[in-house]
């Protein structure tokens, strides 16, 4: 398949397992941050921390949407769907999501109209048609999805669909980043960067990075030999004393971004003040909301949501697992109360998540290797 | 006073999951189902029940059908009906004899509808070389059911020369897979239009039991275990036999058959291919010395030639199946979990 396979060629994957062993200083210790959730899961997926020598460490960074939406966001969702009429759809990532009363699915499964969908614009299909019903978006993302949500709004507007609302929960990726860049208990050596997000915003918002705390930044696909390449480069930063960022990606990647997705989200959305990561706490300017030229198709100004708050369960310690602190198999719900097929926090459900990307593909590999060692 | 039967099974409610063949139906079936039905002839789980009777060996198994859409590329609900049954008799070592066949119908289905699919169920059993002997028709109201609903159950005579269970598999065991996987679970998927997208793909449903007569002539003495991976895939049936077996199953990722169109879809959709639902495969699990015999058997058999050795058994990782690619990477190929495609069988 083209554009895959390339990128994960056996031989090459090798050569530069090589050249990164070579490099990497034997004295040194390196943590290295992935910020996006399909890097995390690509990592485990392709098994790469077994080509990689043991002083390289990957920590698994806050890019996963499903898993830094606080659950109040998900009750105050769901809490729709008790009314009649509201047919709640999501991505499917969403659709297993705890909520404190379960689920989407679980809600489905009770009778609630729930409907997985794959692109905000099949929401908008699906209120033209069922007119007697009003269809509410549960919009997640980051700046990767957040465009294709804005044009929903403009074409829904364009087609004067009324029974159509969206609920905002668009992060912006920037603050997360800024937010464990501060973190105190936050040792880091550079940044595998987001690709997918950096499609539409570019590579230059990632500047202080290098600027203000002099850690590398490479962009990155999500491919082994992306991955691997990638970490090369910032290797190759450090070993030189440079710290800058650099686009891997650059087959996708624009430098500048794509100024029309960016023209598109600024017409349709503005910053919240504020807004609440799970695990992070409230970061200020770190989330979309949608402008009032849009109120019509804003789920949070049409309804009166309950705005729940929850907190997580004291024993997950999913906010130490988002900012690298913890190991996902050293929080003490690892595995046990918490896996896949019943997450508590959230890092567990989607398959970006640290967690359940670590239970998947890694967890019962380290038990056998403790049992054989 | 026997022990009262103990019930495992602590889910509230039951979700699309508990029927898509992963580990919610595992629990289902292990905790709730088993301990209340288990007598003495309740064996192992596998595809089919044995029954010694009379001095030979009887195999009888079920399985229900609510596939929608009810026609696709490749097939529709009546071939799925008779294929599933008489391979889950195939691969368990039996020559079906008999099947019958239950209908639940949903009042306003148009008779042409059911005629079609009556036709595909005779046409099948036709192919396969079974006949279907008696059956029960039930009708609910408009909107009580989606149309059509199959079950049919199937008896067979199972080969005196075949003894498989998960606990006579041997670290060194040869995994053999007949042919490409997801063909199946992603034509479903692309037949409901729901995703824009298009590829020119078939299920892959059709009767397996040429190729596993086949593999029994080749190589019975050897023959330690088979399975058709339906729902769940290759991933949760090889994750049952490590369980079943305590052994580990180390797969080569880079042997695996997917064929192009199927492969796009997952890497698009983010689904596993060894996740994927197949009608027309089966895994078989054969002794290291008589690997390549079974592998030439398969391949002799029209609809064979992509048979392919996907892995062996090995002492470790104990009860997990092991993905490695040859640059040296290896992952945890986990059982399914959730119900990415619901209704696909």
């Amino acid at each position: 398949m083209k554009y895959v396979d390339e990128f994960r060629d056996p031989h090459l994957i090798r050569q530069v397992a090589d050249e990164i062993r070579r490099l990497a200083n034997p004295d040194r210790h390196y943590r290295i941050m992935e910020v996006c959730g399909g890097h995390t899961h690509a990592i485990y997926r392709f098994g790469l921390a077994d080509v990689l020598p043991s002083n390289i460490e990957l920590i698994h960074g806050p890019g996963c949407p499903v898993c830094v939406l606080p659950m109040g966001r998900t009750d105050d969702g769901l809490s729709l769907t008790a009314r009649g009429g509201v047919i709640f759809t999501a991505f499917g990532d969403v659709m297993r999501v705890p909520g404190t009363h379960g689920s989407p699915l679980e809600h489905k499964a009770r009778g609630a109209e729930i409907r997985m969908v794959y692109s905000p614009l099949d929401a908008l299909n699906l209120a033209g048609a069922n007119p007697e019903k009003h269809v509410m978006l549960f919009a997640i993302g980051f700046e990767t999805t957040a465009p294709s949500t804005a044009l929903t709004i403009l074409q829904a507007k364009a087609q004067k669909v009324t029974n159509f609302s969206v609920m905002s929960n668009h992060v912006t990726i920037i603050p997360g980043i800024k937010a464990i860049l501060e973190s105190p208990d936050m040792r880091l050596d550079g940044f595998v960067g987001p690709g997918h997000v950096s499609t539409v915003i570019g590579c230059r918002p990632y500047e202080f990075i290098a600027r203000d705390y002099g850690k590398p930044v490479v962009v990155s696909g999500f491919e082994p030999l992306d991955i691997l390449q990638s970490i090369l480069m910032i290797l190759r930063q450090l070993e030189a004393g440079r710290a800058e960022v650099e686009n891997q990606y650059a087959r996708v990647v624009p430098w500048e971004g794509n100024l029309a997705a960016l023209k598109v989200l600024a017409e349709v959305f503005e910053l919240r003040p504020y807004f609440e990561w799970r695990g992070l706490g409230f970061i200020s300017q770190s989330a979309l909301k949608i402008r009032d030229a849009y109120a019509e198709w804003d789920t949070e100004k049409r309804f009166s949501l309950p705005g729940i708050r929850v907190t997580d369960p004291k024993a997950a310690q999913c906010g130490e697992v988002l900012k690298g602190v913890l190991k996902p198999h050293q929080c003490k719900l690892f595995g046990k109360e918490c896996t896949p097929e019943s997450p508590v926090g959230a890092l567990m459900v989607s398959s970006e998540g640290a967690c359940a990307a670590y239970h998947n593909y890694v967890h019962r590999k380290t038990e056998a290797a403790a049992a054989v060692a | 006073m026997s022990e009262p039967p103990l019930v495992r099974f602590r889910d509230p409610q039951i979700e699309m999951s508990h029927g898509a063949g992963g580990k919610a139906s595992r629990r289902l079936v292990e905790g709730l189902l088993a301990p209340l039905f288990g007598g003495p002839l309740l064996g192992p789980l596998g595809d089919a029940a044995h029954l010694d009777h009379d001095g030979s060996r009887l195999a009888f198994t079920t399985d229900s059908f609510v596939v929608s859409p009810l026609r696709f590329p490749g097939g529709s609900i009546g071939d799925l009906a008779v294929n599933g049954t008489v391979n889950d008799l195939a691969v368990s070592g039996a020559k079906p004899l008999a099947l019958v066949v239950s209908f639940i119908l949903e009042a306003g289905l148009p008779a042409a509808v059911l005629e079609a699919e009556v036709r595909a169920l005779a046409d099948a059993a036709q192919r396969a070389g079974v006949q279907i002997v008696g059956g029960d028709t039930k009708v609910v109201e408009h909107g009580k059911a989606d149309q059509i609903y199959i079950t049919t159950a199937g008896i067979g005579r199972v080969d005196p020369r075949v003894r498989i269970t998960p606990q006579s598999v041997q670290p060194g065991d040869q995994i053999l897979l007949s042919g490409p996987i997801g063909d199946h679970g992603i034509t479903i998927l692309l037949a409901r239009g729901e995703i824009d997208l298009e590829a020119d793909i078939r299920s892959d449903t059709r009767s397996v039991l040429p190729l596993v007569e086949s593999l029994i002539e080749a190589a019975a003495s050897g023959l330690r275990w088979m399975r058709d991976p339906t729902r769940g895939g290759v991933a949760t049936a090889l994750n049952e036999l490590a369980r079943d077996c305590g052994h580990g199953i180390v797969l080569w990722e880079e042997a695996l058959p997917v064929r192009e169109p199927v492969r796009g879809a997952c890497e698009l959709l983010g689904l596993d291919p060894l996740h994927i639902a197949n009608e027309g495969q089966f895994l078989a699990v054969v002794a290291p010395e008589l690997a390549d015999a079974a592998l030439a058997a398969l391949r002799a058999v029209p609809g064979g030639e992509e048979a392919i050795v996907i892995g062996e058994v090995r002492e470790q990782p104990a009860r997990t199946v092991l993905g490695t690619a040859s640059y040296g990477g290896t992952r945890v190929v986990d059982m399914l979990v959730g119900d990415p495609l619901p209704r696909i069988c």
